[in-house]
């Protein structure tokens, strides 16, 4: 549904993107991450036909976002990241000015402003100027505005960012249930709101890919170890650390950084193998203390610190 | 295209912001006082109380006026004779202040277009929905116009009350009308490509003033030159073509400046939004 290929962009000298390149499949939710200032806005404008890319081409429900833009125009819902609305209008005004905008029949017009403000869940503010609305209501109209038109393509420039934690639950909610039907595009750089609401990811950093593809197997790519922290005191550490090591599956065993010897050890294995039966046993036979057991989560938010951060000391 | 989706919202936020009400206000009021004063002159000149008005008239308006209530002063009755519209509605709308009035206006009207898109950053979202840059663009100035036109239709209640008092000639009013339309017309466009240059609306307005005013003076330099200088600075002045419309004459050449004019600054506006797009 969205096809990048070596998208780059140039802002005078100043190199946004360069030679940004990934897929979305139709139905499909992807996190578009990366620390702030690295490229993700500039992608999503272009994708979005604001502004032509320098170098490389995209895609978007079929069409050139550059060669065939009002064609891709037609079929994406945008929502940048600033929320941009018109603050002297009212909610249901402006969303009937949007879908006849875009292109939404006459007598469907209606009914669809209704439903949206229905699911986006702004109903109640309808007769209200945008610009007297509160921030989470603002955002909810921006989020309305591109679902609209019920385009299958959405690109959402951080549609969570300055809302409390129930509101976010429920755009979360909302962002889930468009899945299927439409394909959507959204940044952030929350990430456990990655882990919830998309299938995979595409991490950016510095205007170039760093990795992709779905959140499990970019975690089994950065992380091909399981890995267990454990703590036990014992008199002498580097028995322990020895003992631990002969356990069958241990690849390593490394103090737990910033624990200066309180007996804190992170042990890895192949991924899929547990080791924490064998380290109780250990212990128990050895009469050692073991204090803590704990499987340590492979999280996305670490592959991103690692990738980032791994590219950051290149 | 999609001229008039743009178009209503821009009607719609003229109307549910105080812009286009305070727009309106001002005009009628000023306006008003022009008329009362003008009127109230023409009145009195009919009824011979010259010597009062001229003093009163110094005031407001001079010199076109001077030579006519001299005549009035010495014949009595040349003065019944006297056109009402071109003693009252000529001086109300092409007298040097109502033009004032008018050259500062049309950039109240103008620099929010697109000046104020680019601040808050709607027209990115604007520019990704399916409509060409030149419906975005027309649909504005368009709005812009009709504005522009309501404000002027306040205007006929003074028409109104002309008519109370004496016959008018309906055609002679219309050229007048249809000349002001046309000269916003080509105001307003220069006010939207002023405006589709910055993101500050003081700035917009005070260009599109300082614009407009040199292009209703500029034919004032004509009489320091001569030739073909004299020839040009005279056919570019937008005073010299909205002369005619005023005396109730329509003329090709008056009719194709003002459209010229549209035409052109509606060319650079599109020319300054894509530019922009190119930007990012």
């Amino acid at each position: 549904m969205i096809e990048v290929q070596n998208l780059t962009k140039h802002y005078g000298s100043l190199t946004a993107i360069r030679d940004v390149s990934f897929s979305v499949a139709p139905g499909e939710i992807v996190g578009f991450l990366g620390p702030n200032g690295a490229g993700k806005s500039t992608t999503m404008r272009i994708l979005s036909c604001f502004m032509p890319a320098s170098g490389g081409t995209a895609v978007v429900a079929g069409y050139d976002v550059f060669r065939e833009s009002m064609e891709v125009r037609r079929r994406i819902g945008y929502l940048p990241e600033n929320v941009p609305l018109y603050t002297d209008l009212r909610v249901a005004a402006y969303l009937d000015f949007v879908a006849e905008t875009k292109g939404v029949p006459r007598g469907e017009r209606k009914k669809r402003v209704a439903d949206v403000m229905d699911r986006c869940r702004i109903a109640d503010v309808q007769n209200r100027l945008i610009g007297k609305l509160s921030k989470g209501y603002r955002q909810r109209v921006g989020l309305a505005q591109a679902i609209v038109s019920d385009p299958a393509v959405l690109i959402l420039d951080e549609p969570t960012i300055g809302l409390d934690p129930r509101q976010i639950t429920e755009i979360r909610e909302l962002i889930k249930s468009l899945a299927g039907e439409h394909t959507v595009i959204l940044s952030t750089h929350i990430l456990p709101e990655v882990s919830m609401v998309c299938s995979s990811v595409v991490i950016i950093n510095k205007g170039a890919i760093v990795a992709r593809g779905p959140i499990d197997t970019l975690v089994e790519q950065f992380f091909p170890t399981a890995r267990v922290e454990v703590e036990i005191a014992a008199p002498s550490p580097a028995a322990v650390r020895d003992a631990l090591r002969v356990i069958p599956g241990v690849v390593s065993v490394s103090d737990l950084p910033g624990s200066d010897g309180i007996g804190r050890y992170v042990v890895e294995s192949a991924r899929g193998r547990d080791v924490r039966g064998e380290v109780f046993q250990l212990a128990a036979q050895r009469r050692w203390d073991l204090r803590e057991l704990r499987r340590m989560g492979m999280t996305l938010e670490e592959v991103f610190l690692h990738v980032v951060a791994g590219e950051q000391t290149e | 295209m999609k001229v008039w989706p743009i178009f209503k919202k821009e009607m719609r936020l003229y109307f549910t912001s105080p812009v286009a009400w305070v727009i309106m206000s001002v005009f009628l009021f000023i306006a008003g006082y022009f008329f009362y004063s003008i009127f109230g002159y023409y009145t009195r000149v009919s009824m011979q109380s010259a010597t009062v008005a001229m003093g009163f008239f110094f005031w407001v308006y001079f010199s076109q006026y001077t030579r006519m209530s001299m005549q009035a002063m010495m014949n009595p009755m040349a003065a019944r004779d006297v056109n009402v519209i071109e003693w009252v509605l000529r001086p109300l709308f092409s007298g040097f202040l109502s033009i004032v009035l008018l050259l500062s206006l049309v950039p109240a009207i103008s620099m929010r277009l697109i000046a104020e898109e680019r601040k808050s950053q709607t027209l990115e979202l604007l520019m990704t929905y399916p409509v060409s840059d030149t419906a975005i663009l027309l649909g504005k100035f368009f709005a812009g116009l009709a504005l522009y036109g309501c404000m002027l239709a306040t205007s006929m209640v003074y028409l109104a009350i002309l008519r109370y008092f004496t016959p008018l000639e309906w055609a002679a009013v219309g050229a007048m009308y249809g000349g002001l339309l046309l000269m916003g017309a080509a105001f307003l466009a220069i006010g939207l490509f002023v405006s589709s240059l910055t993101e500050n609306q003081i700035i917009a307005a005070l260009g599109t003033f300082a614009l407009l005013l040199i292009l209703w003076a500029i034919g004032w330099g004509a009489d320091a030159t001569a030739g073909s200088i004299s020839d040009i600075l005279r056919h570019v002045s937008a005073s010299d073509h909205i002369d005619g419309f005023t005396k109730g004459v329509i003329e090709t050449r008056d009719v194709i400046y003002f459209v010229d004019v549209t035409i052109v600054f509606l060319v650079f506006g599109l020319l300054s939004l894509q530019t922009r797009r190119w930007k990012g």
